[in-house]
């Protein structure tokens, strides 16, 4: 009687035992919780090694004996600076790019579709494949040499894709309503793209920014031979930076003995990684409560 | 009909912003054509397989080409890891879909999110310091094909658990509501409903993860040793395409840079196969 009334699936009051799913359903938490315990022991394992090497003076003092003492400022400092270069090259195009994308071409056109595969290739393309091409373009070709600003533009065609397709997403998102009201007011197209469709899209550039910027600062095989492993504080975007993950690579590969600073290192890149994460989405959240919604 | 010259202006700016990702991919295969040619040219596309060994600082006679076991070895180790990888990912996939209480399952997506977003350089330095010291015990030297499939492994997890999951939860309700209705346990719902109209899905997810398992190259360099060899078994080093353009492109010369160039090529030709197959699968449906 009670199945009838309840709206339970049938699985779940199915009273005779039933063996290949009491199986299956062993099976997939166990799945479950060594993914779980898998997660906690290698950041269990950071936070033991890393937190006693960790203190205030880490974050700002320059790196000394190979990196075995000292801290990491002017690798937080470079490290920033590949950033800031790639994200000043990657918004614009990627925004445009996902403008045109989303507003300005049919689905299944030429041209769109033209840039969509090169966007999966470019998706696909492994971080080390990119490091051979900014190498010999932005490094030998261009003549930068191994500077932050090689690195960064290396960065930014990599985080493109990502940038792009959030981006899409969040123009697709908005009502058509909007673009009909904005076309009904007699508003030129970029006008309603300026003024109404792109703050309306920003939740969907947010999210592309998160990624993007979570996987340049991961990054590590594309800046090994454009942004290269000086660690001392950089002077100009055409001086060579060390960025945090190649910190990290180095002290583990290459320094013995710089186990306890390599620890202290990663500890601070996923703890950034993550403060980047929470403030973006805070930061979205208040803007646009303030931009979007009628009062 | 009538165009303001704003909004022209405005198109062809932004044609032309988007022709840049078209010329960064034909960039990219041209700058490693033209990098590769030399070794191609002087060495021939034959040595790079049938070469005694890999000892390429010698010049374009000298030297030895053979990139095979670094393709063996990156064959291996993603091979290795997506075997792992898959049913890892999917049960992971089925567990936030169908057996977790709505709370865990939301936590437990967050995890499985954080996870993806990891960098692979600390997963290979957590492989280094734990995993690698682990197997050593059990069988020396540690920094093995087996660290590396295992790291690996690890890494493109969340990638097959979160698109089959995104897949799973696209099957209309309506199919699940008709699995319950014929009075189907929760099992034979997944096997007979769900996994059938999610498939496509599930089988870009393991392409992605493939193609992202070939391309990795921080983990599997700190964790397999490295060692040029075509391993008898997968507690022996080895070393992968990636690895290898990584520990040598910073001192190469002439052929020897030239030949890390032709790797290059390989493993993106390795890549485009992948997501051509990847966008054939989903060629009926629209992207969104």
């Amino acid at each position: 009687m009670s199945d009838v009334k309840s709206s339970q699936p049938a699985w779940m009051s199915n009273r005779h035992f039933d063996w290949p799913d009491r199986l299956a359903t062993v099976l997939v938490w166990l799945v479950a919780i060594s993914i779980v315990a898998i997660f906690v022991w290698i950041v269990g394992d950071l936070v033991r090694h890393g937190v006693p090497h960790l203190s205030v003076s880490f974050l700002f003092e320059a790196p000394r004996d190979a990196g075995r003492a000292g801290g990491v400022g002017p690798i937080l400092v470079s490290t920033g600076l590949i950033l800031g270069v790639c994200l000043a090259v990657s918004i614009p195009v990627g925004v445009g790019t996902a403008m045109l994308l989303a507003e300005f071409t049919r689905r299944g056109g030429g041209f769109g579709l033209l840039v969509r595969r090169s966007l999966d290739v470019l998706a696909g393309v492994p971080s080390i494949v990119f490091g051979l091409f900014g190498n010999a373009l932005f490094v030998i070709y261009l003549g930068m040499g191994f500077s932050i600003l090689a690195g960064g533009l290396t960065l930014a065609c990599m985080v493109l894709p990502i940038l792009i397709r959030s981006t899409e997403e969040g123009f697709r998102a908005v009502p058509d309503d909007y673009r009909r009201a904005a076309a009904a007011l007699g508003l030129t197209r970029s006008a309603a793209l300026w003024q109404i469709l792109l703050p309306a899209a920003t939740p969907g550039l947010i999210v592309g920014l998160v990624l993007g910027i979570g996987r340049a600062l991961a990054e590590t095989a594309a800046l090994l031979f454009t942004s290269g492993y000086v660690d001392r504080m950089p002077e100009s975007v055409l001086d060579s930076g060390r960025a945090l993950s190649i910190h990290i690579y180095d002290l583990a590969m290459n320094v013995p003995g710089g186990d306890g600073n390599a620890y202290a290192s990663a500890l601070v890149l996923i703890v950034l990684l993550l403060a980047i994460n929470g403030l973006t989405f805070w930061l979205a959240d208040r803007w646009l409560g303030r931009r979007i919604t009628p009062q | 009909m009538y165009r303001p010259s704003s909004d022209m202006l405005l198109l062809a700016i932004l044609r032309c912003l988007a022709l840049i990702a078209v010329a960064i991919v034909l960039l990219i295969v041209v700058f490693l054509l033209i990098e590769s040619l030399p070794a191609v040219r002087s060495v021939g596309m034959l040595r790079f397989f049938g070469d005694a060994s890999w000892h390429p600082a010698g010049g374009a006679e000298a030297g030895r080409f053979n990139l095979t076991p670094m393709l063996i070895g990156t064959v291996a180790a993603a091979a290795g890891a997506v075997l792992l990888a898959v049913p890892l990912g999917m049960g992971s996939a089925l567990f936030c879909r169908f057996y977790a209480p709505r709370r865990i399952g939301g936590v437990y997506r967050r995890l499985v999110e954080l996870l993806a977003g990891i960098p692979s350089v600390v997963y290979g330095f957590w492989g280094l310091m734990v995993l690698a010291p682990l197997i050593r015990q059990w069988q020396p030297p540690g920094q093995s094909l087996l660290a590396g499939i295992l790291i690996l492994t690890i890494m493109i997890l969340p990638t097959v658990a979160l698109l089959s999951e995104s897949s799973l939860r696209s099957v209309p309700r309506s199919y699940l509501d008709g699995a319950s209705a014929l009075g189907l346990s929760r099992w034979s719902t997944i096997r007979g409903v769900a996994l059938p109209a999610a498939w496509g899905g599930i089988f870009t997810a393991v392409l992605l993860a493939t193609g992202r398992a070939i391309g990795e190259t921080m983990a599997v360099l700190m964790v397999a040793g490295n060692v040029v060899q075509t391993p008898a078994s997968i507690f022996e080093p080895v070393r992968t395409l990636t690895a290898n353009i990584a520990l040598e492109l910073g001192y190469a010369m002439e052929h020897h840079r030239s030949a890390l160039f032709v790797s290059g090529l390989v493993l993106m030709v390795m890549i485009v196969v992948i997501v051509s197959l990847a966008s054939w699968i989903n060629r009926g449906r629209v992207h969104v």
